[in-house]
């Protein structure tokens, strides 16, 4: 919509602008789900398990129950619900056996939070350990254990393919032309194995939600969730309620990142509450329950083999995807799905044999993250033609630009590329050009000289479909104020991604009103706001942006039908600027919008209209489901590409490396707020490092989970910036796309890992299969030797640099472990 | 136990238990729930006050132990209704997403401002290194605090580049 309008003939759209809730931000005063306090309010806390998987044999309550001060207390047999996103296979507390390390057992509600934790430690939980299945490839192994033995039983969403007596909840394939000849016809074949850990998102505020259980059902969750309607959604499948019984109200949150996207702790409370006779109960996790209790991002083995003809065309690619679900399917099946349409990244391959599978261990589950599985896939991907490349003697850079899809090309589910998809050559050429790809400019080789480390540079392309079901739908209501301001509300929920600016920015575009007469409200509430499905997939601005310009269209039809009663004019006369509307030949015939805005009186008394209100509502254009056994059919509401160019200095005698700069490059159809853009692009970039030189998950051999916490997993602090950050927008506007804009949430973090390992690479040779690319890896690489698979380890030595007396001296140099 | 503190210059008696930090009496007993718990053992910088002059992680610290201080949120950092410099710089660089971290980085950067009025790049990094922030990567918030130091010129040059 209006993708073709210059941006300079905009008067908000693509301008600086300041974020809408700033200041509430900046001052303190925003409210978040863990600042409020309800009359009578109880606290919860949770009994976990220690063992990865384990038979419960009894949970003694009595000397909680007796515990003054106590409220509630709940264990799994009592409650007998399922819970699941896409395959029902969770219970809201473990029930005969704990599937993995930190599972909640038992639950305590009591009058403090000092009480509910005495309470807790006073649960008795006998077990019976079992042999975990921590392994992911293992437990696709006949005779493995079944981290799920009645999986045939569950209900479960029909695209998806649980695989009853298996560990497999899901499978994903993509079919297309015919592999085996093409391997045949192909001049090279590089196959190789990619893998990385699971992660956690770390949002500064952890889960917290407060729940009341009220008589007839009446049900209000205050939550940090990003997605209310489907907490509201899944709750009502689980309790079999009618939607309108329950209302799911979201304060400010802070930072969510895909952990947020499902329903988390409020059946739970909401049990809790409904046993403590409608006492609203609160819950915030510890920053150690973050790690364990809520769910994680999957880890990811990925096989890939790749033939390639004479000319450097890739003919055909056999990709394999092993994604380690953890303990329930959640996400993790979704996450499967879109790595399977996905999974080949932005090139023109003609043939294609992919299997991506879902695999329960006893490990905490893999949840959506910021890229739902594209910084996984492409860490692999991106590692793997930059292998294919050398291998057959073409330039990465060359040999990426020669497979890229472009218009006319077919994705590998048979999708038309066309002039308005986006350019992934653009991006790829900008970030090429920003870090001077190819060579080392004067002051590169001098510094090379005086340092003895080597500068390498390195290249990654991305892109990105929002993972959603084809009718994903949303609506925007503009609401006209007695001033002549206006609110909006929307669904979709501010997680700090900044679409409540750009909503604000679309709406005053569109109204032709300033930016300062148009609130987009932050909180939202199931019995207020218009439905959306999630906020999530980097869909926001494309699906609730369209609709807030139908909002805005059909509040200014609605104003210029009163208007023309009026002004006794016809209303193909009429035109409006930001404070009336007035007769186009006549422009000194006028009424303001606050004298329309809640219905208009005449001299006389008598009135018309009523108040202003637009409703607008969008729904993804043309998508279809997507064939079980050969993946083809239409999965995008649109592809963002993207590239990243990474300079780096490596020790070539200690692995050690320093990340010199960044260039980042996304297509981004239209830049609605230039600040926003760099903030999602920036910001993605950096938690993308994070992945790529330190984070994950480690376990011992029981499955014990060794560094729930930020001594021992460390995420990027200020000294961890690059020395230089580029941010590169590409506009090929989305035809589609409000002012021609598509989505930029989770790109950012996408490709970040593997331009890494590919500058690394270009420094020193190392060849790099891991993620994350730890000193030691590096150094390891540099020897031939294979990297250590600590990440399940007996001896638990700390994810990179998790000496914090050795980053204190020096960030430059920190030593590996 | 009873506690006599000022926070943002204004006088709070209170009977805290002993064990109570001082994030949880400020958030819990004086209702002054700008500072937020990130982590709860020090790591992360969102609980971040002045504490006598010197900035705290709040969730090391007990409310008793705060006894007869001063101390400084980020509710007192806005004065008569007027955005701080820091504040202000926060705002126009777009220096906050979530804002969850927001309140402890802007004590963090005061007190590095206090210090060092005119930092640079290196010394800003090594200010904010013990606040966490997951959304920004940081780099808007360096700029927003050469803008806060006098030094916009220098945060002018990472803008959004255009091909």
């Amino acid at each position: 919509m209006f993708e073709n309008i210059k941006t300079d003939d905009l008067v908000h759209v693509g301008k600086y602008e300041r974020r809408q809730e700033a200041v509430a931000k900046i001052s303190g005063d925003a409210i978040y789900t863990g600042d409020m306090v309800l009359s009578g309010m109880l606290h919860a806390m949770v009994k976990k398990s220690p063992h990865a998987r384990a038979k419960i044999l009894k949970v003694d309550t009595s000397r909680a129950e007796a515990l003054p001060g106590v409220r509630a207390v709940l264990v799994g047999n009592e409650l007998d619900y399922k819970l699941g996103l896409y395959v029902v296979d969770k219970d809201i507390l473990a029930k005969r056996e704990v599937r993995h390390y930190g599972e909640a057992v038992a639950a305590v509600a009591a009058d403090t939070p000092e009480i509910a934790r005495e309470a807790v430690d006073l649960i008795d939980v006998q077990y019976e350990p079992l042999t975990p299945v921590l392994n992911h490839v293992d437990a696709l192994k006949p005779g493995a254990p079944l981290v799920h033995p009645d999986l045939g039983s569950y209900d479960f969403v029909p695209v998806f393919s649980p695989q009853p007596g298996t560990n497999i909840p899901n499978i994903s394939k993509v079919r297309k032309g015919d592999v085996e000849k093409a391997f045949s016809e192909s001049e090279w074949i590089i196959e190789r194995e990619y893998t990385n850990p699971s992660v956690q998102h770390v949002p500064m505020e952890t889960h917290v939600a407060i729940v009341e259980w009220k008589q007839g059902d009446n049900i209000t969750i205050w939550t940090s969730a990003q997605s209310p309607f489907t907490v509201r959604n899944l709750f009502c499948h689980t309790f079999k309620l009618p939607l309108n019984n329950v209302r799911v109200i979201v304060p400010y949150v802070g930072g969510g990142f895909g952990g947020k996207a499902g329903i988390m702790l409020e059946p739970l409370l909401a049990c809790l509450s409904r046993k403590a006779d409608g006492r609203p109960v609160r819950m915030r996790a510890t920053r150690e329950e973050e790690f364990s209790l809520l769910p994680c991002r999957s880890a990811l083995t990925y096989r890939i083999k790749t033939g390639v003809g004479s000319d450097g065309k890739i003919l055909a690619q056999q990709l394999t995807l092993y994604w380690d679900a953890g303990a329930y399917a959640d996400y993790a099946v979704n996450v499967t799905r879109a790595s399977s349409y996905s999974g080949a990244g932005p090139y023109e391959i003609p043939n294609v044999w992919l299997d991506a599978y879902t695999i329960y261990t006893n490990k905490p589950y893999g949840t959506a993250y910021r890229g739902f599985g594209h910084v996984e896939f492409f860490w692999g991907l991106e590692r793997h033609m930059e292998l294919v490349a050398r291998a057959i003697g073409m330039d990465p850079y060359e040999f990426r630009m020669k497979n890229l899809l472009k218009p006319g090309s077919r994705t590998i589910t048979g999708e038309l590329i066309s002039e308005h998809t986006g350019s992934p050559q653009k991006c790829l050429d900008a970030v090429a050009k920003a870090i001077n790809y190819g060579s080392l400019t004067k002051e590169e080789a001098a510094r090379e000289k005086r340092s003895g480390r080597k500068i390498g540079k390195g290249v990654a392309v991305l892109h990105k479909a929002p993972a959603m079901p084809s009718f994903t739908a949303t609506a925007a209501v503009v609401k006209m104020n007695s001033d002549g301001t206006v609110n909006v509300n929307v669904g979709l929920t501010e997680i700090g991604q900044g679409s409540t600016t750009a909503f604000a920015q679309i709406t005053a575009e569109r109204l032709r009103f300033p930016v300062s007469k148009v609130k987009v409200t932050v909180e939202k509430d199931t019995d207020r706001d218009p439905y959306d499905w999630q906020t999530v997939a980097s869909k926001g601005l494309m699906l609730t942006g369209n609709a807030v310009i139908l909002a805005c269209e059909d509040f200014l039809r609605n104003a210029y039908e009163v208007a023309a009663q009026v002004l006794r004019a016809q209303t193909v006369d009429l035109d409006h600027d930001g404070d009336k509307i007035f007769v186009r030949h006549r422009p000194e015939s006028s009424v303001t919008f606050a004298a329309l805005s809640v219905g208009y009186a005449f001299p006389n008394g008598n009135a018309v209209g009523g108040p202003l209100v637009g409703v607008g509502r969008y729904a993804a254009q043309g998508l279809t489901n997507l064939d079980k056994e050969t993946g083809q059919g239409l999965p995008a509401l649109d592809w963002t590409f993207g590239a990243h160019g990474i300079i780096v200095e490596v020790d070539p005698d200690t692995g050690e490396y320093k990340v010199l700069k960044v260039a980042s490059a996304f297509d981004v159809g239209r830049v609605i707020n230039p600040d926003l853009v760099r903030g999602q692009a920036v910001g993605g970039m950096i938690q993308g490092l994070g992945t790529a030189v330190c984070e994950g998950y480690i376990y011992d051999e029981q499955g014990h989970l060794l560094n729930p916490s930020f001594t021992d997993n460390k995420i990027p602090t200020a000294k961890d910036l690059p020395e230089e950050i580029e941010t590169i927008a590409v506009q090929v506007p989305q035809v589609d796309g409000p002012y021609g804009a598509r989505g930029v949430g989770e790109h950012p973090m996408i490709s970040v890992a593997p331009a890494l390992g590919n500058a690394i690479q270009h420094a020193v040779g190392a060849e790099l299969l891991h993620m994350p690319i730890r000193f030691e890896d590096v150094w390891r690489a540099l020897r031939d030797e294979e990297p250590i698979d600590n990440w399940i380890t007996k001896t638990p030595t700390g994810s990179c640099r998790s000496d914090p007396a050795t980053r204190a001296h020096s960030p430059d140099s920190a030593a590996a472990p | 136990m009873k506690v006599r503190v000022t926070v943002n210059g204004r006088i709070y008696e209170r009977d805290v238990e002993e064990h109570k930090t001082l994030l949880r009496f400020l958030r819990e007993d004086l209702g002054l729930t700008g500072t937020k718990e990130g982590c709860g053992a020090g790591e992360c910088g969102a609980c971040t006050v002045f504490l006598d002059g010197k900035t705290v992680n709040s969730c090391m610290v007990l409310a008793v132990e705060a006894d007869g201080s001063s101390i400084e949120t980020i509710e007192g950092e806005a004065e008569d209704g007027k955005l701080s410099i820091i504040q202000e710089a926060f705002d126009h660089r777009h220096a906050v997403q979530c804002g969850f971290c927001t309140g402890g980085m802007v004590m963090s950067v005061r007190e590095l401002l206090q210090r060092t009025p005119k930092p640079t790049i290196d010394q800003i990094k090594e200010g904010i290194d013990g606040n966490f922030c997951r959304c920004t990567g940081y780099q808007q918030i360096i700029e927003a605090v050469l803008e806060a130091s006098g030094q916009a010129e220098l945060a002018d040059k990472g803008g959004l580049k255009y091909v």
